[in-house]
């Protein structure tokens, strides 16, 4: 945190500075160790291991906080007998399809009833619904598509209440499940996977229990160091069950936090620039066979809880991009959103290039060729397009890479042979254009105009909107059915002349944002989704955002100084939902609205004014009082109890065991990663056995033995990927600025003493990584940082690859990217580059075809095929 | 000027006697930094904006005078960052006014082995073409009978470094142009 968010870090520090313990769990030593109070290393890949030992010595020691899981988890409801656990199985659920390589999720659900997810993978359950018109699409198809990246979260029940046993003594209820499910965690086991000692990771357990519970809360915070693993959903989850447990969501000081990447990443998750998502997490649909608006709502959203109000949410977002053309009678032009067949992400569109079925490719302020796990793959896929378009400051190496790209030096690829035409256009800059930054806390800041851009430079609203203008201008009079979504598309945003670029117009953000806060049938500004209604009379482009433009008021811009209001700090910027902090902090006050002690107050139920009051506005229907409970025939947000805090979930609870909406379990399970030198020590299944492969085998594409595997001595080490504070991810905003490159200058690699002892490694001196994808070079900086560890008997050594560098810019090196293989996390389709196996040896890499050739060695020496690694 | 004087006037020898041991104030100051003024003091306007790297949305102020951005500095009153900045922040002016900004239209030809001067107006015009052709030639009405309506002939990535406003005008029309492979560096 202190190398790639140090302003956040700041937080740390004062909190630090008031009496908390920082713990930063983290296989190097970094920046943020030298200032934590405890700094566990452990092994790359093992953090399930560790914090399901923490889950364990939870559960085992009776550390819970009763109270609190009681009322707010499903830690009491029971599941069926027709569960089955990976203690059952020997490392998997019940319901895995061996053939499929997916698990059909339905032994995992609730007694007498069926739960449906309102995120994550939503549409599972598209076949089983009553109101659903059947189709033919595979459910294997609609698993793979990946609905949802789980924000929020939830789901609801179809019909029926589940059985709950508050004593949680049931031997079926969800407590006792978990129970059994971590009881092997133990601490002899957690030093043996992890190489974490028994004492130190005894006091983590003892620092996090005693800092949980009425009076004191902890907090997790996390990066990619835990999403990009082929069981990178389950990591946070795992998290997620220990924090539930210890009552730390939706309390002050409580949370797990990701920390994101880009100034906006949040905000393209949120209005998403992704495959499987609509504007606020409502799921694109996936294709069925006759299927129209009701039968998308039917299949995809629940009764209970905001979630049950998809329809209205789903008809203002085609009224706000199809204006007068949706109606009622045409379905709101719901037939005009293209439909998803299985995944389509972006590696599935770099195979798609490979193949050549897709031809054309815009690459917009991001840098595939260097920050996509096995980039070579993605600069293969760009060389076989017939045209890419890239938007940027500088010309990065996913502009260049055709004349001066590795595949270039090695011959596997010739200038004169590639047949993509490039168009490069230049981006304007952050202080050339309005427009807003969603960031890491979901809070919208806007920033404003202060000079025009020079030269060619242009905003992506000119470019998207000129685009748009431009296509259906060359469309109009189009009576092709094809071109009707473009034609009737609203797209008549106000501009504002470009004073140095005569006759050139920008659109005006302000103008998005309000498509984006919505209106109601007179125009007017909505200033809550609440407002929303399912028959067209409001429009609103991101249900989520709406009250960011409340009373016409642009709410992102709103800039009261930290000192002239409370510590929440509310009236700077504007967070979706509705301007709460703190998400679900219903669960800061006990089952009588009181908070659960003076210290950790945060919102509470004001008996005399029968309203929520707090610190931070409730994320909660302000006047519904704890004691509520909801007729049984009541739906939607009325279906919440005055209990139920978790209010995007099909029962308003919080899920330590999820019945639906994960396609690789209910609950997170210790598994190897894709590359590991040591077999899972748990289970005989090695490797999450659902992990998405099959689609992704290429030549370039070769995975390496694991464990006791023979050939798998061959890569002996361990490798992770990584960030540092002098640049920022690709390169692109960087590498070629000369500050930030003379900071740091070159690509380097980080090995122990001992490591740079056994291979002969010399500090400054250079190496060469090898994996059975491709090999680079780095300078070696030997440190004490990295800790060698013992692992089931045997020293492991980690090798440290930031992997911020390629040839273009400033600061010069190769891609560490260029290492990684295609193993994705089935749920998000998120690459595992934080930990790999590779081999190091001194020296620079071979130029020209002999470096291809090093590689083909290698996996000539591990006896590598097209099968390896790719087992269940 | 005496020799007295002389060396009195000697950065090192204030930075030893004075009280300034580190050099970082009245010891290092001459006659010519004196005159100087920040360029924050002397900008025309302040223009309050957000840092671009990182999403802890750290608060900057833009100083602009003569219509162009001379300084860009973290902003004091942000709840968020309390007016600091990291490296990579506090490089910002760099990033948005130095030598690594493009200002022109490039164009490589297909098969072309060096860059060409092209027109913008011109680039938007050809890249227009080939979205509706490529789309046109991707074109899906059905996928194992079931309708999708969609093309698989381009894609985009990106996102993660832009405005809302900007997704959400680039979701809305790859939407309306049927294309679905439609990603960003969230997924990575």
């Amino acid at each position: 945190m202190a190398e790639c968010h140090p302003v956040g870090f700041q937080w740390v520090m004062e909190a630090k500075a008031r009496g908390a313990t920082v713990i930063h769990v983290d296989p190097r030593f970094t920046r943020t160790s030298a200032l934590a109070d405890l700094h566990v290393p452990l092994r790359a890949g093992t953090d399930i291991a560790f914090l399901g030992g923490i889950i364990n010595y939870v559960l085992a020691n009776e550390k819970d906080f009763r109270e609190y899981i009681v009322a707010y988890t499903n830690a009491g409801t029971i599941l069926t007998d027709e569960y089955r656990d990976t203690e059952d199985l020997d490392g998997v659920f019940s319901g895995l399809d061996t053939e499929e390589r997916t698990y059909d999720f339905h032994t995992w659900q609730y007694e007498g009833m069926e739960v449906q997810a309102a995120s994550g993978q939503r549409d599972q359950e598209y076949e089983d619904h009553p109101g659903t018109k059947k189709g033919r699409a595979s459910s294997k198809s609609v698993r793979q598509s990946g609905r949802g990246e789980a924000h929020g979260s939830g789901g609801a029940a179809i019909a029926g209440e589940p059985e709950v046993d508050p004593t949680l003594q049931h031997p079926r209820c969800v407590y006792q499940v978990l129970k059994r499910h971590y009881a092997r965690y133990t601490p002899e086991m957690v030093e043996q996977i992890c190489g974490v000692p028994q004492d130190t990771f005894r006091q983590v357990c003892e620092l996090l229990t005693d800092n949980s519970g009425r009076d004191r809360t902890s907090a997790f915070v996390y990066s990619v160091g835990w999403t990009q693993h082929t069981v990178g959903v389950q990591y946070i989850r795992t998290a997620a069950v220990l924090q539930q447990l210890l009552g730390n969501i939706g309390r002050p000081g409580g949370g797990i936090m990701a920390l994101r990447g880009h100034a906006s990443i949040q905000g393209s998750t949120d209005i998403p620039t992704l495959f499987n998502l609509l504007p606020g997490y409502i799921p694109m649909p996936h294709a069925h066979a006759h299927m129209d608006l009701d039968s998308f709502i039917e299949g995809e959203s629940p009764r209970k809880g905001y979630w049950a109000e998809m329809r209205a949410y789903t008809v203002s977002l085609l009224k706000a991009w199809w204006g007068p053309a949706a109606t009622p009678e045409n379905d709101f032009c719901f037939d005009y959103l293209p439909r998803l067949t299985g995944s389509h992400s972006t590696y599935e569109t770099v195979m798609a290039q490979l193949a050549g079925n897709c031809k054309g490719y815009f690459v917009l302020g991001e840098n595939p060729a260097v920050g996509s796990a096995n980039a070579k793959m993605q600069r293969m896929g760009m060389a076989n397009l017939e045209w890419l378009v890239v938007r940027d400051f500088s010309l990065i190496e996913s502009a260049t890479w055709w004349k001066d790209g590795p595949e270039i030096e090695t011959g596997e690829l010739r200038t004169e042979d590639i047949g993509t035409e490039v168009f490069f256009l230049p981006a304007a800059a952050h202080t050339e254009k309005d427009g807003s930054f969603t960031n890491t806390q979901r809070m919208l800041q806007w920033h404003h105009q202060a000079v025009e851009p020079a030269g060619d430079a242009r905003s992506d609203l000119w470019f998207a909107f000129h685009l748009g203008r431009r296509i259906r201008e060359k469309l109009a009079g189009s009576t092709d059915e094809m071109d009707r979504p473009l034609l009737d598309l609203t797209w008549d945003y106000p501009t504002t002349p470009l004073q140095s670029h005569p006759g050139d117009v920008e659109p005006e953000a302000e103008a998005v944002l309000a498509e984006i806060n919505g209106w109601d049938a007179e125009g007017g500004p909505l200033s809550s989704y609440e407002q929303l209604n399912d028959d067209g009379s409001t429009a609103c482009g991101c249900w989520i955002y709406c009250g960011v433009y409340s009373d016409g008021v642009n709410q992102a811009s709103r800039r009261t100084p930290a000192t002239e209001q409370n510590w929440v700090a509310n009236q700077w910027g504007w967070a979706w939902p509705a301007n709460r902090r703190v998400l679900y902090n219903r669960a800061s006050a006990d089952p009588d609205g009181k908070p659960w002690s003076a210290r950790k107050a945060l919102v509470w139920w004001d008996e005399e004014k029968a309203l929520w009051q707090g610190h931070d506005i409730p994320d909660f229907t302000a006047s519904k009082s704890p004691h509520y409970r909801p007729p049984t025939d009541a739906s939607g947000a009325e279906a919440l109890a005055g209990v139920d805090p978790f209010v995007m979930q099909a029962d308003g609870k919080s899920w330590l065991f999820v019945p639906a909406g994960l396609t690789d379990g209910p609950l997170p399970t210790h598994y190897e990663p894709q590359e590991s030198p040591v077999p899972n020590l748990l289970y005989s299944q090695q490797r999450n056995p659902v992990r998405q492969i099959l689609s992704m085998v290429h030549p370039d594409d070769r995975f390496q033995p694991s464990g006791s595997e023979p050939g798998a001595e061959v890569f002996p080490y361990m490798m992770s990927t990584y960030r540092i504070a002098e640049h920022h991810t690709a390169g692109g905003m960087s590498r070629y600025q000369p500050y930030l490159a003379e900071l740091a200058p070159e690509m380097f690699c980080e090995v122990s003493p001992e490591l740079a002892r056994e291979r002969g490694l010399e500090h400054a001196g250079w190496a060469t990584i090898v994996t059975a994808r491709n090999c680079i070079e780095a300078r070696v900086l030997v440190t004490e940082r990295m800790t060698p560890m013992t692992i089931n008997g045997r020293v492991l050594h980690h090798v440290g690859l930031p992997y911020h560098w390629g040839q273009g810019g400033l600061a010069r090196g190769d891609s560490a990217n260029d290492l990684a293989h295609l193993s994705l996390d089935p749920n998000s389709h998120i690459q595992e580059v934080k930990v790999g196996q590779c081999d190091i040896r001194p020296g620079r890499r071979p130029r020209g075809p002999a470096r291809v050739e090093l590689v083909k060695e290698y996996q000539r020496r591990a006896g590598i095929t097209e099968h390896t690694g790719t087992e269940i | 000027m005496g020799v007295k004087t002389w060396i009195e006037e000697w950065p090192v020898y204030r930075q030893l006697t004075g009280n300034d041991p580190l050099g970082r104030a009245a010891a290092v100051k001459s006659r010519r930094s004196a005159t100087l003024a920040p360029r924050s003091a002397t900008a025309d306007k302040v223009v309050k904006s957000i840092c671009p790297f990182c999403a802890v949305g750290c608060g900057q102020n833009v100083f602009v005078k003569d219509e162009k951005v001379v300084q860009v500095e973290g902003d004091p009153d942000s709840p968020v960052s309390r007016g600091r900045l990291c490296p990579r922040g506090s490089s910002t002016l760099q990033l948005v006014t130095g030598s690594a900004r493009e200002y022109k239209v490039r164009y490589r030809r297909p098969h072309g082995t060096e860059w060409e001067e092209l027109d913008l107006d011109t680039a938007m015009d050809m890249i227009a073409d080939r979205v509706v052709a490529t789309r046109r030639e991707g074109w899906q009405w059905k996928s194992d009978d079931a309708r999708v309506r969609r093309t698989m002939g381009l894609a985009s990535l990106g996102g993660a470094t832009l405005d809302n406003e900007e997704n959400y005008l680039l979701k809305k029309l790859f939407t309306a142009l049927g294309a679905i492979q439609i990603e960003n560096q969230a997924r990575i």
